[in-house]
């Protein structure tokens, strides 16, 4: 039994089921992120968790209280929201305070409240202000604001930062990094943003189509992504996902991917596993920070291969240079070093970490478990 | 090359703009001569008029019509003047206005942010009734009236201008209440706010050019109606339009026409201030409305 429990929950419009079956479990003080590409039912489940919207079967509970049918304002729980969600009429100290007015805090309590929130957020000399006189960041806190004066147990972003400008999101995202890490609440966000996903979580889960596709800490995500979607959803550049087939050299399984010209490469696979697969096709995924230049390759590695092909682009992008090439048919993208030596159109030797590649079946596309 | 078009284009502007505030002027003397016609002829002797110009200026000024149209001339057979027609009216459109703006505003509130199965249905069966044709009503209309024994009073065309009146007023609200973002409401649900508390607290607030348009909206429609005031409240309960109706109709002794002309002024008078206030909030509530509806 977590904090907040999700169990079993769907949610469906009419006949069209929006969510299927979600279970999560979410612990005391954990930070879990709802990721996925727009319209997979991320913010259908957070308003479920908020009481906003019906569940249509399972279970919600915080703190081993079924929530289902319990009012939004009575499950102590506070949202913010994409849009702020600001009271436009009200100035922020009122916006603060509302939600400890409406529950009828004595005002004493409401002032001290509001004290200690706008000196945590350093929002002390805009209270007298309404909202359209704040900027987006400004308005960013005063909703924060508004959230943690409840002092709930759940906090529920939906898409905080979406609103804001680049530099800002770095910022704030960090600021609520920093918010979590003192304060220790439970959060559960919500984002289409896999890199906000990474760095904030303490857990994801990556949705879509309604199901949450895997469940589990960002490097796990990251690293052993439980299918061709996780995988390229995760990630920026994607991961490179190349069709590829087993073979067996010297005992060892091998994947062999069609160069851009020339014979097939072989590369030989870091896991035993894989020989079950041998003769057989397979997806393979190659993260771009594991094709690199030899120099840059990753020295813990038990397992670099190189790699001869031709160069096709070169983008530099001043911490790295991105150079694509082609390998089975596809556009694959090797991550180098920013003073790399490749030249466009000439054959160079990439170094492959075979140690994190990953292998795909390619009828369910889930991955192939060692 | 492109300075000579350009400088073509500017005194085509020119030109263009010229003719377009001449026709702009004309439209406006057009609009505003019969108002003149009426002021200027109701501080003029009768025997001015009948004796002379409808356009020129009074040779001898005076306020008596004005005062023989407010409180002595003849309506019908009593010689009260229009005051106490103008406080039947007042006692009528205030109501009318008030309830049908508050109702309007409960019900845009509702059909907006507390969708329930049907709610479009109804706001369809709301808009149709905005274009019943009057005179449809008007039996139907009176038998209700008497059977609630409210026949021929004031009261009654309260009745009568709230059940047309609510149409609009929802619509009106309606429409803004729909680019009224629901994420406030969601949040003041999650504050522990109540239904009349976020409409009290969040939703009204920001409601006001779009009751300015309403109120303006009713308040004309309701004070200038003559149908259902001559046919649901004649005699001492008539309204203002009607009176001013029996006072030119009044076949005893010359036409008075100066008093004619005043009466008609008083009548108008609310509905020229009400635009006059909140003139400004009205285009303003028009736009707000129809940019985000
Ligand atoms: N009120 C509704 N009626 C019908 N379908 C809805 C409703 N709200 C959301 N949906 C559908 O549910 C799915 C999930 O929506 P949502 O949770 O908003 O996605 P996300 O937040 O991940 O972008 C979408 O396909 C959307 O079309
Ligand atoms: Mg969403």
């Amino acid at each position: 039994m977590g904090f907040l429990d999700i169990n079993h929950v769907t949610k469906s419009y009419g006949n069209v089921e929006v969510l299927h079956r979600v279970d999560i479990a979410v612990e005391e003080g954990e930070f879990l992120v709802l990721v996925g590409p727009s319209g997979c039912g991320k913010s259908t489940l957070l308003n479920m968790i908020a009481g906003l919207e019906g569940i249509t079967s399972g279970e919600i509970s915080i703190k081993d209280r079924v929530m289902n049918g319990v009012h939004p304002s009575k499950r102590n729980i506070a949202m913010v929201f994409q849009s702020y969600a600001l009271y436009p009429n009200m100035s922020v100290a009122q916006n603060i305070t509302f939600g400890l007015e409406m529950h009828g805090t004595p005002k004493p309590e409401r002032e001290k409240a509001l004290k200690d929130v706008a000196s945590l957020l350093q929002i002390d000399h805009l209270l007298d202000r309404k909202p359209g006189q704040l900027s987006g960041g400004q308005r960013q806190r005063v909703a924060m604001g508004r959230a943690l004066v409840r002092n709930p147990d759940v906090f529920l972003f939906d898409e905080p930062l979406s609103n804001l400008d680049a530099k800002l999101r770095v910022d704030m995202r960090t600021e609520i990094k920093k918010l979590h890490q003192n304060l220790k609440t439970t959060v559960v966000y919500v984002t289409h943003d896999q890199i906000e996903a990474m760095t904030l979580s303490t857990r994801i889960a990556v949705m879509f189509d309604g199901y949450v596709q895997q469940l589990g800490t960002p490097k796990e995500i990251y690293d052993t992504p439980e299918n061709v979607f996780v995988a390229t959803f995760m990630g920026s550049p994607a991961m490179n996902v190349v069709p590829a087939k087993v073979e067996m050299v010297d005992g060892v399984p091998h994947a062999k991917v069609a160069r851009a010209e020339g014979d097939d490469a072989l590369l030989a696979f870091a896991q035993d596993n894989m020989s079950e697969w041998a003769g057989k096709d397979i997806l393979l995924g190659i993260r771009p920070e594991a094709i690199t230049d030899p120099e840059g390759a990753d020295r813990d590695s038990n397992c670099i291969v190189t790699l001869a092909n031709r160069v096709g682009v070169t983008e530099p992008s001043g911490a790295d240079t991105f150079v694509t090439m082609t390998l089975g048919g596809k556009d694959v993208i090797a991550r180098m070093r920013a003073d790399t030596t490749v030249q466009v159109d000439e054959m160079f030797d990439f170094a492959v970490n075979m140690e994190k590649a990953v292998a795909f079946d390619p009828q369910t596309e889930a991955r192939i478990k060692a | 090359m492109s300075v000579a078009t350009q400088d073509n284009a500017a005194s085509v502007g020119r030109v263009g703009r010229t003719f377009v505030y001449l026709t702009l002027l004309l439209f406006a003397l057009f609009y505003l001569l019969p108002f003149f016609i009426m002021v200027v002829n109701s501080v003029k002797p009768l025997s001015e008029i009948t004796g002379g110009n409808m356009m020129a200026l009074p040779q001898e000024w005076t306020i008596a019509p004005w005062l023989s149209a407010w409180s002595t001339a003849q309506i019908g057979v009593e010689p009260t003047g229009l005051r106490p027609y103008f406080w039947n009216s007042i006692r009528m459109v205030v109501p009318a206005v008030v309830i049908c703006t508050i109702i309007g505003a409960l019900n845009g509130y509702v059909l907006t942010k507390w969708r329930f199965r049907g709610d479009t249905i109804i706001f369809g069966l709301m808009l149709f009734s905005c274009f019943i044709p009057f005179q449809i009503v008007l039996i139907p209309m009176a038998r209700i009236l008497g059977i609630l024994e409210i026949a021929g009073t004031t009261t009654g065309l309260v009745l009568v201008h709230v059940v047309y009146g609510i149409g609009f007023a929802t619509l009106y609200f309606r429409n803004y209440y729909a680019a009224f973002p629901t994420e406030l409401v969601r949040a003041a649900q999650i504050d522990g706010a109540g239904f009349f508390q976020i409409f009290y607290r969040i939703l009204l607030p920001s409601s006001g050019p779009i009751t300015v348009v309403c109120v303006i909206w009713l308040f004309t429609n309701i004070w200038n109606d003559f149908l259902f005031g001559a046919s649901f409240a004649s005699g001492d309960a008539a309204p203002m339009t009607v009176a001013l109706n029996n006072l030119v109709s009044s076949s005893t002794g010359v036409k008075e026409y100066n008093v004619h002309f005043a009466g008609a002024i008083l009548a108008a008078l609310p509905t020229l201030l009400v635009y006059i206030v909140a003139g400004r909030f009205f285009v303003r509530g028009l736009m707000a409305g129809s940019v985000k509806g």
